[in-house]
Order: C-alpha cells, then sequence, then structure tokens
C-alpha cells in the first residue's frame, strides 16, 4: 500500500511519519513513534487503554485512521509531564494506589486529565461518569478515585504556590 | 519513638513513577533490531486428528523467516510434574478449538497471518465432549488415552466420622450450586520476545508470573540448558493466575527464534488471551451440612465436579483446593470429600485468584446462611459459633498460627450496620454475610525439592547503595514495594537507599514466583534474613572498630547509634564502609523455606492446601433487587480481612477492593458462553468486566492478627478476599427478596425465575418474604 505523509503534533512537537493511510494512530505512536505508552488492551475498542487527547478530546487512538488526523494536536501518556516534573494528577495516580499493574493507567491519566481540564472540581458521581469507558482490572477503581481527588488537592497547592516566573 | 520507620507507611510503589508516565516498559513495548513478528494457527475443531500438516506454501511466502510444528518442539510439558501432557504445537490431534498447530515467523505481523492461511492441516474430525457431568460417563474418544473417561483426577477424602456428624444434627441441608467458567481478563494481553544470541544463547523477555517455571519449561522443550537461557520480566500488566503456568506463545516465541536465529515477538489478541484461559472452571457443588441444635456444624459433604478443559494445567491442585479449604476457616471435625477433575475439548483451565476456593466457598458460605434460617440463627452469629481455637491443625492437617476471623466479623458487622439492617430492610433491600480465607503461599512447591522457596541476595558496594537482587515477579500487586520496605526496616535505612534488581534469571536468585499469595510471606521473609545478615556483618565490623559488642548497635533511617552510652552515631554510609574496611563490597543471603510441621499430613493429596500461615476475610453486602427486572444492584460492600500486618496499608487495601471487584464481576456479571467448545464472547465488549458504573463502594477494613511467623507479622492480602464476596451477595439477595440463586453469575434472568417461581408456591400469608 502507497504510504501517506502524516503531519501531527504530538506531546507539543510536530512530527512527521510515512505510514499506509489505513494505519492505526495507536500504531503509528507505538512503533513509529516509539511512543509505548498507549497500550491495546482488547480488539474492540471496550478497555480504554489506548486513550489520547485529539486536541483536547479523549479519544480511542486503536480505532483512530492516524492519516485522518493531518495537523492534529494529540497528547499522549508520555506528553502530561512535559517539563519532566509530575504532574498533579500523575502524582495523584503514583501516590493514592491508583496504578497497580498500570497497563491501563495511561487511560485512566488522559481520561482524568480531559475531566479535569473541563472541570477542575467534580463531584465524586462526576468522576465515575468520566471514567466509565476505561476498564482497570485490579483496584475496584476506589483508589482510582482517592487518585483523582488527591490530583485536585495537588492542583490546589500548586495553584496557591507563589509564582516565580520573572524573579 | 513507633516501633517501625518503614513498616506500615503507605508508601507509593516503587515503580509508580515508570507506570504514571507511560516510561515503564511491559513486554509488547520491547523492540530489537532485527525482530520479527509472529502469529500462531489455531485448530478450528474442538477434536480433531490431526493427519498431516504441509507448511510448504507458508515457508515461501516472502518475508517468512520461521514456520514451526509440532516437529520442531516435540517434548510434552505442563505446569505439574503430574501432567505434562501438552505440547506447544498438537502432535497428534487438537483439543480444543483454538488449540495451537503451528506458527509462523516473518518481518510483519501482517505476513506472518497471510502465511498462517498458507498452512494446509488435514484433520480427521472426531467427537467432541463438552459436558463435564457426560464426558465423564464417556466410552470412547477419549482426550487423553491415557486418561479413562476423561477423568483428569479423583479424589476421596474422610475425616472425622460424617455419617455419625450428619446423625447428630438437627438440621441438614442438601444442595447444588453451580458456577460458571470465569477468565482472568489481565489487561495486559500476553506477550513474548525471545532473542536468539549467535553465541547459542536464549534470551525470554515474557508477561509472566512465574519466570523461574517458564526457564525449566523453555531448557525443557528447546533441548538446552538453563545456563543457556535467561528469562526476564518486565512490567507486567495483571496476572491473577493467568500468567502463572507456561502459555503457549512463550514457548512458541522461544522455539521460532530458534528456529530462525532472529529475536520473535508475539503478542496475543485478546481473542487469543481468551482462548489461552486457564481460569477458573466450571464447578458443580453438591453440598451437604448438617448443623446441631446450638449451632454447631456437625458434619460437611461435598462432591465436586470440575471442567477442566483439554489439558492437566493445575488441574488437581484445584480441585484438591476445593477439598483442602473446606477445612481452617471454621472448626469442623466431620468432613467428607469427593472430587472429580474432568476434562473436556474446551481451553484448559489454571490457577485463577482464590485457586480453587472460591466456587466451593460460594456453595458453603450460601447453605450456612440457609441453615442458620433454618435454625432460627442470626448468620452473623451462626458464623461466631464455629471459630476455631487457633493456634491449631484441623482436622485435615492443615496448621492454623494466626486466626483473626473474629475480628473481621465484628468490623464487619459493625461497619455495616449489619444489627439495623438484617432482616429489617423493606422488601427488595438486603443485606448479606459471609466469610473466606486463604493461603499465604502454598508450604509445598510444585516440584517437590527441599530447596528453599525464595532466596535473595543484598549488596552493598562504596555508594553505600543497597541493591537487593529478588525473584520476586512484581505484577502490580506491589510486592516489589514491600520487599523494599522489608529490607528498608530491617537493615535501618531510607526506602530511597535502596534499588532492587528483580525477576531477571540471569541476575537474581530463584523465587517460585506469584501464585498461591505466597510473595509478602515467603520472598518476605528471605528479605527479612538477608536484611539481619547484612545487618550482622556491618554491626560486627563497627564492634571491632569500637571495641564493643555487635548487639550494642542500632541502625534506623540511615543512622547507626549505639544503644548503651558509647557515643557512637554515624550516618549508615559511613557505618557501611568501616564493614567494607575489613570485607569489601558486602554481599547478603537470606532464604525462606516453610516450617515441617505446616507442610501438612501425610494421605494423597495431602500436599495441597498446607501453608505457614492462612489469611481470613469476613464481609457483608448491601444489595437491591429490582423484582420487574430481577436487577440486582450492590450498593456497598464492607470487607474486612486479616493480613496479620498491613506492611503497606495503601497495597493492602488495593488487593482487598480488588479481591472485592473481581468477586462482584464473577457473582454478577462474568460467565464465559461456550457453543460446542466455541467461546461466544471472546471480548472485554461482551465478556463483562465490571466498569466505575457497575462497581459499589468497597469500605476495606484492616485486621491484624500478628502471624508469629510471617514478617512482621505479615500474610496474605491479595487472594482472601474474593471468595467472600459472592456468597455475600447471593446471601443478601435472600435478605431482599427471598430467593436463593445457587447458580453464578446470578444474573435478572435467574432472579426473575426464582421469583416467579417463588409467587407460584407462594401460599396464604408467605413463609419467608
Amino acid at each position: 500500500m502507497t504510504k501517506e505523509l502524516i503531519r501531527l503534533k504530538v506531546n507539543g512537537e510536530w512530527r512527521e511519519v510515512a505510514a499506509p493511510p489505513d494505519k492505526l494512530l495507536l500504531d503509528v505512536l507505538r512503533e513509529d513513534l516509539g511512543l509505548t505508552g498507549s497500550k491495546r488492551g482488547c480488539d474492540d475498542s471496550s478497555c480504554g487503554c489506548c486513550a489520547v487527547l485529539v486536541d483536547g478530546t479523549p479519544m480511542l487512538s486503536c480505532v483512530a485512521i492516524a492519516s485522518c488526523y493531518q495537523e492534529r494536536e494529540i497528547t499522549t501518556v508520555e506528553g502530561i509531564a512535559p517539563t519532566g516534573e509530575l504532574e498533579p494528577v500523575q502524582q495523584g495516580f503514583a501516590e493514592s494506589g491508583g496504578a497497580q499493574c498500570g497497563y491501563c493507567t495511561p487511560g485512566f491519566l488522559i481520561a482524568t486529565k480531559a475531566l479535569l481540564d473541563r472541570n477542575p472540581n467534580p463531584s465524586l458521581e462526576q468522576i465515575r461518569d468520566a471514567l466509565s469507558s476505561n476498564l482497570c482490572r485490579c483496584t475496584g477503581y476506589m483508589q482510582i478515585y482517592e487518585s483523582v481527588k488527591l490530583a485536585i488537592e495537588h492542583a490546589a497547592a500548586r495553584a496557591a504556590r507563589p509564582a516565580t516566573v520573572g524573579r | 519513638m513507633a516501633p517501625y520507620s518503614v513498616i506500615g507507611k503507605p508508601l507509593p510503589m516503587t515503580d509508580a513513577p515508570a507506570k504514571v508516565t507511560g516510561l515503564g516498559k511491559y513486554t509488547d513495548d520491547l523492540a530489537v533490531p532485527g525482530m520479527l513478528y509472529a502469529k500462531i494457527l489455531h485448530s478450528p475443531h474442538a477434536h480433531a486428528r490431526i493427519r498431516s500438516i504441509d507448511t510448504s506454501k507458508a515457508e515461501a511466502l516472502p518475508g517468512v523467516k520461521a514456520v514451526a510444528t509440532s516437529r520442531d518442539a516435540p517434548t510434552p510439558y505442563g505446569i505439574l510434574p503430574i501432567g505434562h501432557d501438552e505440547c506447544v504445537f498438537s502432535i497428534d490431534k487438537a483439543r480444543y478449538i483454538g488449540d495451537n498447530v503451528a506458527a509462523v515467523a516473518a518481518t510483519s505481523a501482517e505476513i506472518a497471518e497471510q502465511a498462517l492461511e498458507l498452512i494446509e492441516v488435514d484433520y480427521e474430525i472426531l467427537p467432541a465432549h463438552f459436558d463435564p457431568l457426560k464426558s465423564m460417563q464417556a466410552a470412547e474418544h477419549w482426550i487423553h488415552e491415557t486418561k479413562p473417561h476423561n477423568i483428569e483426577k479423583e479424589y476421596h477424602h474422610v475425616f472425622g466420622d460424617p455419617e455419625k456428624g450428619f446423625a447428630d444434627a438437627a438440621f441438614v441441608r442438601e444442595e447444588r450450586y453451580y458456577a460458571g467458567e470465569v477468565t482472568h481478563a489481565a489487561m495486559e494481553p500476553h506477550a513474548t520476545l525471545a532473542i536468539w544470541a549467535p553465541d547459542g544463547r536464549l534470551t525470554v523477555h515474557s508477561s509472566t508470573q512465574v519466570p523461574f517455571y517458564l526457564h525449566r519449561t523453555l531448557s525443557e522443550v528447546c533441548e538446552m540448558p538453563m545456563s543457556q537461557i535467561r528469562v526476564i520480566k518486565p512490567l507486567v500488566g495483571g496476572g491473577f493466575g493467568g500468567k502463572s503456568e507456561i502459555i503457549p506463545l512463550e514457548v512458541a516465541a522461544a522455539v521460532l527464534a530458534k528456529k530462525a536465529k532472529r529475536p520473535v515477538k508475539i503478542t496475543y489478541t485478546r481473542e487469543e488471551v481468551f482462548y489461552a484461559h486457564r481460569g477458573r472452571p466450571i464447578t458443580i457443588v453438591e453440598l451437604k451440612m448438617g448443623l446441631t441444635r446450638d449451632g454447631k456444624i456437625s458434619a460437611v459433604a461435598a462432591r465436586v465436579v470440575q471442567d477442566g478443559g483439554a489439558y492437566c494445567g493445575y488441574g488437581p491442585v484445584t480441585v484438591l483446593y476445593s477439598g483442602a479449604l473446606l477445612g481452617a476457616i471454621y472448626d469442623i471435625s466431620n468432613v467428607r470429600y469427593d472430587g472429580y477433575r474432568v476434562l473436556t475439548n474446551k481451553p484448559a483451565c489454571g490457577a485463577m485468584r482464590g485457586h480453587g476456593t472460591v466456587n466451593v466457598r460460594f456453595a458453603f458460605e450460601a447453605i450456612l446462611d440457609a441453615l442458620a434460617h433454618d435454625a432460627g440463627l442470626d448468620p452473623a452469629d451462626l458464623r461466631r459459633r464455629n471459630l476455631l481455637k487457633a493456634p491449631c491443625f484441623t482436622a485435615n492437617g492443615l496448621r492454623v498460627t494466626s486466626y483473626g476471623l473474629p475480628e473481621c466479623i465484628e468490623k464487619a458487622v459493625e461497619r455495616s450496620g449489619w444489627a439495623e439492617k438484617h432482616g429489617k430492610l423493606p422488601y427488595g433491600r438486603g443485606v448479606g454475610i459471609a466469610c473466606s480465607h486463604y493461603v499465604s503461599g502454598a508450604a509445598n512447591p510444585i516440584v517437590r525439592s527441599n530447596m528453599p522457596h525464595t532466596t535473595v541476595h543484598i549488596k552493598i558496594d562504596r555508594d553505600a547503595a543497597v541493591t537487593l537482587y529478588t525473584g520476586a515477579s512484581e505484577i502490580g500487586q506491589g510486592s516489589d514495594t514491600i520487599q523494599v520496605q522489608i529490607v528498608a526496616e530491617e537493615l535501618g535505612v531510607r526506602p530511597a537507599r535502596i534499588k532492587l534488581v528483580a525477576a531477571d534469571t540471569e541476575l537474581t536468585p530463584v523465587d517460585l514466583g506469584s501464585y498461591s499469595s505466597r510473595v509478602t510471606f515467603m520472598a518476605g521473609n528471605a528479605c527479612l534474613d538477608a536484611a539481619r545478615n547484612m545487618r550482622t556483618q556491618i554491626f560486627e565490623a563497627l564492634a571491632q572498630k569500637y571495641k564493643c559488642d555487635a548487639s550494642d548497635f542500632l541502625a534506623r533511617e540511615d543512622r547507626i547509634t549505639s544503644k548503651n552510652g558509647a557515643g557512637v552515631d554515624l550516618p549508615f554510609e559511613e557505618g557501611a564502609a568501616v564493614a567494607m574496611e575489613f570485607r569489601g563490597a558486602l554481599v547478603a543471603k537470606g532464604t525462606y523455606a516453610p516450617p515441617e510441621e505446616a507442610r501438612g499430613g501425610k494421605f494423597k493429596g495431602a500436599g495441597v492446601g498446607p501453608s505457614p500461615s492462612y489469611s481470613y476475610s469476613a464481609q457483608v453486602a448491601e444489595v437491591s433487587v429490582d423484582t420487574e427486572t430481577g436487577r440486582v444492584h450492590v450498593h456497598r460492600i464492607v470487607a474486612a480481612h486479616d493480613c496479620g500486618r498491613a506492611l503497606n496499608p495503601l497495597t493492602v487495601k488495593g488487593q482487598i477492593e480488588g479481591s472485592v471487584y473481581m468477586g462482584l464481576g464473577q457473582a454478577l456479571q462474568e460467565e464465559m458462553v461456550w457453543n460446542n467448545g466455541r467461546l461466544m464472547n471472546p471480548t472485554l465488549l461482551e465478556y463483562r468486566i465490571p466498569s466505575t458504573l457497575e462497581t459499589p463502594e468497597i469500605e476495606s477494613i484492616i485486621v491484624e492478627s500478628n502471624d508469629p511467623e510471617g514478617p512482621f507479622g505479615a500474610k496474605e492480602a491479595g487472594e482472601g478476599s474474593l471468595a467472600a464476596t459472592i456468597p455475600a451477595i447471593a446471601n443478601a439477595i435472600y435478605d431482599a427478596v427471598g430467593v436463593r440463586i445457587n447458580s453464578l453469575p446470578i444474573t435478572p434472568e435467574k432472579v426473575l425465575a426464582a421469583l416467579r417461581e417463588k409467587q407460584k408456591k407462594r401460599s396464604g400469608n408467605g413463609g419467608a418474604r
């Protein structure tokens, strides 16, 4: 199959990939760009392990044809912490047991980030709803809710931190 | 000062940063130059003789580098020494839809798949066996010729005098229970990367819970010494037992790599994961229990039939656990057990969280609830009347050292509002109680020997970094973290000083693996032993230098001090440097082997069930039942678990809640649906593991009975809670609407049918509500 040049802005940087026009976004990320953080957990878009943000909206990269996302902005789990310091959502999951085996974690982090980006202070019901497209086989979800709540606390603490810019 | 500086702290898992950044590598994330992609050809027939296989067209396809069949790997293997009945590629016949026939390694997965279609297999279709009860009566076409009537194993045990026990009973019940087949559904599909090096060595990265057993099997099947094979376990995305025996792709990748002399990766599709299976079998339990007038269990008789699928796997162990774990939870003197492991033409079953006990515990706790009602006793109180008096030995020879079940019951009853709710909620809503237990590691290894079950090494060099080399397999349960905490506490250093190297057969000593909830207890005790040995070396050197006694020193949080005014107060690195002045870089070893008296009785099958210690759990579920639709909604589950001591309460709670979650799935919605050997729901869309929307609030409560032999008193936390959840829900349904559903999963259809049946039978004033 003739390859096509696909231009994507991935985690803040423009990347170009020559790929067959039917190649899945997940495979482009994992195989062509070496971003293996996004996982394949199922064959039928039911688990959420492959979720990425496309222009800020969570999408399943295992059912997205990469060539349909020309010039779009993609954020994977590797792009959540652009500075190298863990972001609040990552701190929350690391400290509250939200990641056990960790395989579903990238998808949960993406779904949580999308939720908190649009609603920084969700109720438990809103958290439950926002995470209902992601499956976790380890936690029973309780520590994932705790992780989201801790992420909210970390974000609030960070917002209250005196600004260091301009010194 | 608190007694411990590290133990009992809710430390984040050591590998959490790798997991929340996406930088941690699981097997399928690995790629090496020249790597080939392989695919496996599976049998489309449930039972068929393989007359011939022609791979010539597949081999001729450009891009194909190797095709493997049984000719390349004829050595049979199996997790149990008594069950070497499978070959990586079927030799004589295929025994289930999905059985492995051949495999292709090619330069791309697409080419490998095309090549599979070019392999010509001449099958002679044979009559197949699907129903375990019919299969065990079969007169011909046995699945394995060496297993007459398709019975893999049967065991018959009698302890005490069951007949007298039933004669003494004031209340006797006999019920039949059915549990459908369930599977692990770990989020990470199995993957293996086998790398052949020009020097003739093989390195295998695999998603396994048992690197040591994989190492052994690869050596046997590839006909290479273990010293030429290295097995590495990268991050593993959940196991739950599904990666606790050798899975065909692991051997297939190695065989292909050896043949192609190239690296080969195989990753299962989710459908292949379902067919690889090794989960919890369909189980039919015929249970009889007697109760005296004062509420003592006077006898138990259980006949258990398990539908094991086409190969032995862990089968005999599963069916033995089902019998052995009738004991060690309540005080029961009279027990009869008849267990049958039956072969059928379906994927092999195996070990799944709560191995062997779950379906029988469902039956046991449900019949106990029914007997409580017969006797007019509160179900929680009935359980209190049958407690063990630990420490003790049970009728079947199990040694119980610590026993937090009474406190688990008290906590679950108190936190759930049991007294105000049981029998008192409005029609349609109810509460149910149930208990469970599990082993803290099997006291007898799979391959019998006197070798310790775990050995660990600790190294300290000039940087004063502590490196722990352990063969134990982190699979998401937090075992790496627990081992670091144990070493940190005992050696008196901060956890950050410790670097852990794990589960790499070239670097780490033997640990038997992550199964039977053994790692905290067994690897944990080995870590404790090694840290103590290392500490002694350092203290002895300091004693020599400061002219005092080694017992005068104390190490805690990276400082070494003298206890009785000798004035020594050193940073850990200086203390370690003193020891290195005498000895050079420091090494210490620790081991663990279960004590002789914990290894069980002498009868046939006595080897399975014994453990150095048992965990306990009591749970109360609160449910609503919609009498129009039959739908059961679980509001809340209160789960109290006796883990001896919570070395890390964060990970212990994670294990309790995860176990309850998996029990919930089996109770209400998970079931593998078979049609003539074909799985009708081999996807996560149709095999419905609970999402956030179906999972209730779980309140986990830690009970600490402080086991005398566990590391810092700790015992099992990862499996024992699962089994209580299912009967707690079933018993709550009875409390809500007065029907008993003896068949799992408890679907709306079954609830509605039972409600209608009850409606029909109802006379005048009703009886049970």
